[in-house]
């Protein structure tokens, strides 16, 4: 994990948000949201559908006007100074907000020019960007052509025209395939490794993991939890092992035999005949290597073995005692990060 | 403030946020030229990038001319003490106040489609006068409403119209393009409120359809109820007809033209107000 290590933080923040208030008729959608994000850092904000992420998003890129409570992003309080911030942030929303009637290029420079760039200078920008978010050849066609992952990376370098020093990332991978949710991810890490900060909203504790260094939980318009994401982790619990004997009848004996090596700590093995599978709760690294060795010493044959990181709802349910506020979509489920069995 | 007890919103030892002066940026005149042009190309690149948009502008003027006068000229004519020529120097110069309103009408749902497609939300977050969308979207909307008048006059000379006054066809195309723009404030602003650009539709056509046939455009109100006259003389279309009929191939231009007058400078001034502070309102 070096991402949240290689921080090139000065110690200022360029977000600071103190109580931030929006209701919609009765409906409080921000609810006296307070969160740092510190120069050159992600921050994660994990939540379910209706948390109020995207309100606090719009908030802090000026397209709406909270209530009560003030927020500064880059230097430039958000509700008195809103064209001065306005350069100096970048916004990719849920939604692709390219104009799919244009091609890449002609979207590229359309902003440039909206940023005040030159003729020449708009133009090299655009060619720069498509080149970096390999979007050289499609360049050409226009952005209806594109799939869902040259549409977000179209997205992405359309955000990074105005060399943005905060960039908001709304749910910047909800509805793409695994392989595309890489490529956008690791554009995000090249981002963030040029020193942009970020403010990241998204459902997938896994993306989060990925790509923050500290999370801050929210539900009903409230932060519920907050802090770097290892001690976040060591709060909701770590990873879980799940393990699959390569013969069905197994799957009891393996149980006991795990909670009789000790190796399980205070926690036990547990049997999901449904999955033919057992699931062991681990803590670290070592212990995941001491439950593998174990078993393959013991003869066990293995059909598959994998980590599942905390889904959204276990990190509700171990932080507020309930599920999540709002109803999940069946893909807000966790994802799998395969371990070489 | 509602912090939730048992949790730490932020790291304990957060650092001070960077803090710059009070005073927000003005944007400069040459910059709202600079970026209406951009938003200007774009909305041409739309029209180059799928030329169908322009299916109104081209067909409607053709197909509503040949309708018009080929099924209702000849008895409309007739009472017009003429026959279907009569119908066609009637009836020609209402087609280009039809023309102004319809052309309006898509400006709206454009607008719409700009929203639900999040390509707003992109340039609300841009260091950019929000009125410069706006001012674009009109200024490539009145180049529409000229080539779609223009494709009308030559339908028109092709069905037999003779236009009497070339200064009086050029001031009907100015007082059509003011009156239009005076309507698309009333189309933007259902633009920006109505959830999809279909219900944009549905209610224009809602407004357009007793408002066009209501009027003096396609047939002289002389014969029409009393109540109904008495509505096409203060209906805008009623005036912008007449007077483009005045300037175009005689007759009396005064009441029309200060209906159309009225109507497009009250509409302006009533509905760009509502129009811009919604749109910058929006959320």
């Amino acid at each position: 994990m070096t991402r949240s290590d290689k921080n090139p933080s000065n110690g200022r923040n360029a977000v600071e948000v103190r109580g931030l208030v929006k209701h919609y008729g009765t409906t409080k959608a921000l609810d006296g949201v307070d969160l740092d994000v510190r120069e050159g850092t992600v921050l994660g904000v994990l939540g379910p559908n209706g948390a109020g992420k995207t309100t606090l998003v719009r908030c802090l890129s000026t397209l709406i006007t909270p209530d009560s409570g003030t927020a500064y992003v880059a230097g430039y309080d958000v509700l008195r100074q809103p064209r001065q911030l306005r350069r100096k942030i970048g916004l990719t929303g849920q939604y692709a907000s390219v104009d799919e009637k244009l091609s890449g290029f002609e979207n590229l420079y359309m902003i440039g020019r909206l940023l005040d760039l030159s003729r020449p200078e708009a133009k090299r920008r655009a060619a720069e960007l498509l080149e970096r978010f390999s979007l050289t050849e499609a360049g050409k066609r226009t952005a209806f052509t594109y799939s869902g992952g040259m549409r977000r990376r179209l997205d992405l370098a359309a955000s990074m025209i105005g060399q943005p020093a905060v960039l908001y990332l709304d749910e910047p991978t909800t509805g793409l395939d695994p392989r595309t949710r890489n490529e956008v991810w690791d554009e995000v890490k090249r981002m963030v490794g040029e020193g942009v900060t970020v403010l990241l909203t998204t459902q997938y504790m896994e993306e989060a993991e990925q790509l923050a260094s500290e999370l801050t939980v929210i539900d009903r318009g409230r932060i519920i939890a907050g802090g770097r994401i290892a001690e976040l982790k060591a709060k909701i619990g770590g990873r879980t092992l799940r393990v699959r004997p390569a013969d069905p009848a197994e799957l009891r004996t393996m149980a006991a035999d795990l909670d009789a090596s000790g190796l399980t700590g205070l926690a036990t093995a547990t049997v999901d005949a449904e999955n033919g599978t057992v699931l062991v709760p681990v803590q670290s690294d070592e212990q995941l290597t001491a439950i593998v060795g174990a078993l393959a010493e013991r003869g066990y044959g293995l059909a598959d073995i994998a980590t599942e990181l905390p889904s959204l709802d276990e990190v509700f349910l171990s932080i507020t005692g309930q599920k999540a506020s709002a109803p999940q979509d069946a893909d807000t489920d966790p994802t799998r990060e395969e371990v070489a069995a | 403030m509602t912090t939730a007890t048992n949790t730490t919103t932020a790291p304990l030892d957060a650092p001070p946020a960077l803090k710059h002066g009070e005073a927000d940026d003005r944007i400069g005149l040459r910059s709202h030229v600079r970026h209406t042009g951009a938003l200007i190309r774009r909305n041409l690149l739309w029209i180059r990038n799928n030329p169908e948009s322009m299916f109104d502008a081209l067909l409607m003027p053709v197909v509503f001319t040949l309708l018009f006068v080929y099924v209702f000229g000849g008895s409309i004519g007739q009472s017009l003490g003429g026959g279907q020529d009569a119908y066609v120097q009637y009836v020609i110069p209402g087609m280009l106040a039809m023309m102004s309103m319809t052309i309006a009408q898509a400006v709206g749902t454009g607008f719409n489609e700009d929203f639900q497609k999040g390509i707003m939300d992109r340039f609300r977050s841009l260091p950019i006068g929000r009125a410069s969308v706006l001012i674009a979207k009109i200024s490539v909307e009145l180049l529409r409403m000229l080539i779609a008048t223009t494709v009308l006059m030559i339908v028109a000379v092709l069905v037999g119209f003779d236009i009497e006054s070339w200064t009086g066809l050029l001031a009907a195309v100015g007082l059509s393009a003011l009156f239009g723009f005076g309507v698309m404030w009333i189309f933007l602003t259902l633009g920006v409120t109505m959830k999809s650009a279909q219900a944009v539709q549905a209610m224009g056509f809602l407004v357009m359809m007793p408002l066009q046939f209501g009027s003096s455009i396609f047939a002289p109100t002389a014969s029409m109820p009393g109540w109904l006259e008495a509505f096409t003389k203060y209906n805008p279309m009623s005036g912008l007809a007449d007077a483009a009929r005045g300037l175009m191939v005689g007759g009396p231009i005064a009441h029309g033209l200060w209906v159309t007058l009225a109507w497009s400078i009250g509409l302006t001034v009533v509905m760009a107000p509502i129009a811009i502070r919604k749109f910058t309102n929006k959320s």
